[in-house]
């Protein structure tokens, strides 16, 4: 008799969020991305369909970001012009899309105004046809003052746009409503909070609960990346089981997280054993980045190429089906 | 939990006239109520004051299915009445209900295959309501044996081990209780359970507050449904609050608005 191999089988399904506009959408995109849609756990084609890969995005800042000296051979010519930077990451190392991260609009450091930050926004999608994510500064009363001009300079090229949060969600929230943009909805590494902004937001427009993209929080390997996987582990089944408030795609800042530690950076001379940096950073990176492929992440944002390049071909290896 | 409006019902006045005159407003108001607020399922019963069941019970299905899409209980004694309903019902319906004797189950499960229905079982027999649980989880599994015979899956029945008011037969609710649990190993995959909720409270005074109380504590059982008034706020928000606490919703603070909301 043959043995009847017991299957899961899930109620709800994850949303579908489609990221950039071609021409015909009212944007200049040579193509959209769609992320989403996943009806069984990470990768259990066995299960259910896993209908969109998983991408991944590169990060572009809007002033000399200052990282660890072995990202100069790579960035060392375009830091200081984000549209050079942004095709660099696409045409050489074939990122999926971009997140423009607008660091330099921090009151503390170059405090650049709205209108900079929009041009900033408006020169990468003229370089690149990639869609394109693009998060504030960090503080939240200048990001607020950034959200309306960007959304209404990028209109019809259906951004995706950060970060909303619990405390802080309504202009990001409507000027995304206004100009039909996806929003980051961030949450603390709490599923409660996950949820209960997502909820506030769907309130806001019903029509915006199809356009959220969760960020649950990533922490870097060794930093409480186990709490973050038990968070999205968590999200991913409630939304599996029918909860529609969960049932969104998620998005992490892997490349951010990992190179902030000391394990990515430190020099071969401070710390002889722990062996030659710039491999060590980038398989700190990597390490990370695949852990939250397991836990169901749909965007990654990375930020060493070569990180990138490992990602790329786990995701290939995933996306083999391996239903029976 | 999974609730069945109760409110097309023709023993409440407005159902009945509406029923005699053929009038669809307030069939139509309380379905779409029902909905809005929270009800999986519409009870549909003619009351037992209908002289035609039968006429009544096709008007009735017709006329609540213009104004929702639920699935329909079909609630009679008169199987024919059942039998019309059922072949009007645009989706798989639910048969309440049957008790456990030989007769009544082999006429409603040979109907229930036919039409694809679930069915409410009630966990007595010629003999009446049992007094305490060994008996009435006995009739369970009489229901669930008959069932199967008739290629009817467990979990497409609803074991009701059926509630006494509560000021009148107190000793019964332990008995339920006892019943709701011990239903769950019957078989597997396990029967469901339910209860006709407001049974609980007949002839008492603060009827709401017993019905939730029992409510929640039926839940914490194993209880999956209830025929229950769907627009009873506070019975809602103890059954969200249940939920989260049986670990069946992620918690969120808007978790009660999101129970009652799940419809819309």
């Amino acid at each position: 008799m043959a043995v009847e191999i017991l299957k899961e089988k899930y109620r709800g399904k994850v949303g579908e969020v489609v990221l950039g506009a071609t021409k015909e959408n009212g944007g200049t995109r040579s193509h959209t991305i769609t992320v989403g849609g996943e009806t069984a756990l990470p990768f259990l084609h066995f299960e259910g369909e896993i209908p969109n890969r998983p991408v991944v995005a590169l990060e572009v800042w809007d002033i000399n970001p200052e990282w660890n000296p072995c990202f100069d051979d790579y960035y060392g010519d375009v830091y200081d012009d984000a549209g050079a930077w942004a095709k660099k990451c696409v045409e050489e190392y074939g990122a999926d899309l971009i997140q423009v991260r607008l660091k330099g609009a921090d009151p503390d450091l170059n405090d650049y105004s709205p209108e900079d930050c929009a041009a900033t926004v408006k020169k990468v999608l003229e370089a690149v046809s990639v869609p394109v994510m693009v998060i504030g500064c960090g503080k939240a009363e200048k990001d607020n003052t950034l959200y309306n001009p960007i959304a209404e300079a990028a209109a019809g090229e259906n951004l995706v746009m950060g970060v909303a949060e619990l405390e802080n969600y309504k202009s990001v929230t409507s000027a995304c409503m206004a100009n039909n943009h996806v929003v980051i909805a961030q949450s603390p590494i709490d599923i409660n909070i996950c949820k209960q902004l997502n909820i506030l937001i769907a309130e806001m427009s019903p029509a915006m609960s199809s356009r959220i993209i969760i960020d649950p929080t990533v922490a870097a390997l060794g930093y409480g990346i186990e709490y973050s996987y038990s968070i999205m582990e968590r999200a991913r089944n409630g939304a599996l089981q029918g909860d529609k408030m969960l049932a969104m795609p998620m998005y992490g800042n892997a490349g951010f997280e990992s190179w902030r530690q000391k394990e990515a950076n430190i020099s071969d001379e401070e710390q002889p054993g722990w062996g030659e940096q710039a491999e060590r950073g980038i398989l700190w990176e990597a390490t990370t980045a695949m852990a939250y492929l397991q836990s169901g992440i749909d965007i990654l944002v990375m930020r060493h190429p070569e990180a990138l390049k490992v990602i790329k071909g786990n995701i290939d290896d995933l996306m083999k089906d391996n239903s029976y | 939990m999974i609730i069945i409006g109760e409110r097309i019902n023709g023993m409440f006045k407005d159902i009945a006239k509406a029923i005699n005159d053929r009038d669809p407003g307030p069939v139509h108001e309380w379905a779409k109520k029902q909905e809005y607020n929270g009800a999986h399922y519409l009870d549909i019963n003619v009351g037992p004051s209908s002289t035609e069941p039968v006429e009544a019970m096709k008007w009735l299905v017709e006329v609540t299915q213009e104004a929702s899409d639920l699935p329909l209980a079909l609630d009679s004694t008169k199987y024919d009445a059942i039998e019309a309903g059922l072949k009007l019902c645009k989706q798989p319906a639910m048969i309440n209900s049957v008790p456990a004797e030989m007769a009544k189950m082999e006429r409603v499960f040979a109907m229930a295959a036919e039409y694809g229905a679930e069915v409410i079982g009630l966990a007595m027999n010629e003999e009446g309501i049992p007094k305490d649980a060994d008996m009435r989880v006995g009739l369970a599994a009489e229901l669930v044996a008959t069932a199967d015979a008739f290629g009817i899956a467990p979990d497409m029945l609803y074991i009701d081990p059926l509630v006494l008011p509560c000021n009148v037969a107190q000793d019964h609710g332990p008995e339920v209780m006892r019943t709701l649990r011990e239903i769950k190993m019957i078989s597997d995959p396990a029967p469901k359970t339910t209860v006709g909720l407001s049974n609980i409270s007949q002839g008492t005074k603060n009827r709401e507050l017993i019905n939730r109380t029992f409510a929640v504590m039926a839940m914490a059982n194993g209880l999956d449904s209830a025929i229950a008034d769907a627009s009873d706020d506070e019975l809602m928000a103890a059954v969200a609050a249940a939920r989260i606490i049986l670990d069946m919703d992620i918690y969120c603070d808007s978790f009660v608005d999101v129970f009652k909301q799940r419809n819309r």
